[in-house]
């Protein structure tokens, strides 16, 4: 074998790209928006809802663009479900606020604008996070949080197969 | 050194016989600090001369004995009492008796086998060294002069690329390929990542070089890694077929060549991983063994034939044209 004097750096062939693979939509369109915020109920048992809408084109989903209503509770469960089945590392929800619950506050306390806001955000970046991992994907409860009308929380857990 | 005041005591000093000659190498010390050592191969003979002089002239010496050793030893750090000699050799300089006034002894080893590269680590070193012993009754009077051997390779006969495909199912699927499986310390990776299938929301890519230094064997076995170079090759989202190039240039990386099971005491391997983030921070990732070696330098007329008797001695391909392509070509640096 002949010792060349430089290496040889040519790129190695690879297939001409097709242009609707270059061109075309992105296969990763996934995007879930928290919104709308409610109250629902009267005087010691209010609680809010928010709209948790999601679109996407992975074909893991079954519906592509769904509507659902929320609260923080429902939530709590899908992070309790997931730590528990899933391998993943949950990320946090912001806090449960249980000092804006207590009487005899100045403010509206659970129901004060700019936590509910506050709190919106925070749940819109957690189910934004979850939703992309491909792990957290193939469980049943996530796809029940995202797409169905209420969540029954007799279910049973499992993964979602395709 | 006597206990009594003016005992008589010597310093000994060790000289190589080419060491105008001889090239020097580079190496790391154990608390990081970088040197310089005479370079050796397998094979050369280290001679020398052991001047022993008399700290207080006029007065004699008694000693037990006056030798050089050649010593070739694996140190592991959390082993030190126990360290591994695989090369001892020893040459008689005086009998015992006294020393009159300040002398100076020739020794030759010849031909000495130097099987291993010198390697300082983070849980085990592999050195090289003289050590000259002028023997008292209480201590002895020792000086150690380290030097460094690199072990030479040529082109390997089997040289496969590496090409694999790996994914997660339904979300990212990647072909990557690697022009070769053996690279030599101042050679180009050369390869591609070509997505057959990308759902996630991908932000970069990056090739990462990581060093794994083994050591110990059966239950205690520790494995130390080292990240030695991350280099980005995607910056941004591909989409379906997506070829990414590589182009990774080794020599700017401190790096020694792959060492498998040295004496049965450790080994030093390297691997390309290939690692993917998303957007959010998750990282996918893919980890493939090379094999580095190290390739004797091209040799110039004028300096000696050392590189070019150890560049001959070889496993597999040995190229004959290699001691006929002197000063015409460019020194490889």
């Amino acid at each position: 074998m002949s010792e060349p004097a430089v290496a040889d750096t040519r790129r190695l062939n690879s297939k001409p790209q097709d242009l609707m693979d270059a061109y075309g939509p992105p296969s990763n369109f996934l995007e879930i928006d928290v919104y709308d915020p409610q109250i629902v109920g009267v005087g010691r048992n209010r609680y809010t809802t928010y709209e948790v809408r999601m679109r996407t084109n992975l074909p893991i989903f079954k519906l592509k663009d769904s509507c659902v209503r929320r609260r923080y509770s429902d939530f709590e469960w899908l992070k309790n479900e997931l730590e528990r089945d899933s391998k993943i590392v949950v990320p946090p929800l912001p806090g449960k606020a249980l000092k804006r619950q207590l009487p005899f506050r100045g403010d509206e306390g659970l129901f004060e604008e700019s936590f509910i806001e506050e709190r919106r955000l925070g749940l819109e970046q957690f189910i934004n996070r979850i939703a992309g991992h491909p792990l957290a994907q193939n469980e049943r409860c996530l796809h029940m949080f995202l797409q169905e009308e209420s969540i029954d929380r007799n279910y049973i857990p499992g993964k979602v197969r395709h | 050194m006597s206990f009594f005041g003016f005992g008589q005591s010597a310093d000994i000093d060790i000289i190589l016989n080419d060491a105008e000659t001889r090239k020097k190498a580079e190496h790391k010390s154990e608390d990081g600090k970088k040197d310089k050592y005479f370079l050796f191969y397998d094979g050369e003979t280290v001679s020398g001369k052991v001047n022993v002089t008399l700290k207080y002239p006029g007065k004699r010496l008694e000693h037990s004995g006056i030798k050089v050793e050649f010593i070739g030893q694996i140190e592991l750090y959390y082993d030190r009492g126990n360290r591994h000699e695989f090369v001892s050799l020893v040459k008689d300089l005086a009998r015992p008796g006294e020393l009159t006034q300040s002398q100076t002894f020739d020794f030759e080893f010849t031909h000495v086998e130097k099987p291993y590269e010198s390697y300082t680590g983070q849980n085990v070193k592999l050195r090289y060294f003289l050590r000259a012993t002028v023997g008292q009754r209480l201590n002895d009077i020792s000086k150690e002069k380290d030097i460094v051997v690199h072990t030479l390779s040529t082109y390997p006969e089997l040289n496969s690329s590496i090409k694999m495909e790996v994914g997660i199912e339904d979300c990212l699927h990647i072909e990557f390929e690697y022009n070769k499986s053996k690279y030599h310390l101042k050679d180009v990776i050369v390869g591609k990542i070509y997505f057959l299938l990308v759902r996630i929301k991908i932000k970069h890519m990056e090739l990462d070089i990581i060093r794994r230094e083994t050591t110990g064997t059966g239950p205690s076995v520790y494995h130390e890694n080292d990240t030695i170079a991350k280099y980005e090759i995607m910056d941004g989202a591909p989409v379906r077929g997506e070829s990414i190039p590589i182009r990774l240039f080794l020599a700017g990386y401190e790096m020694t060549p792959t060492m498998r099971d040295v004496n049965k005491k450790f080994s030093v391997r390297y691997y390309l991983n290939l690692v993917l983030v998303d957007e959010e921070e998750r990282r996918y990732f893919k980890q493939q063994e090379i094999t580095l070696w190290r390739k004797g330098d091209v040799v110039r007329k004028s300096t000696s034939h050392h590189s070019v008797i150890a560049s001959q001695r070889f496993e597999g391909s040995s190229n004959p044209d290699k001691s006929g392509c002197q000063s015409n070509e460019d020194h490889e640096s």
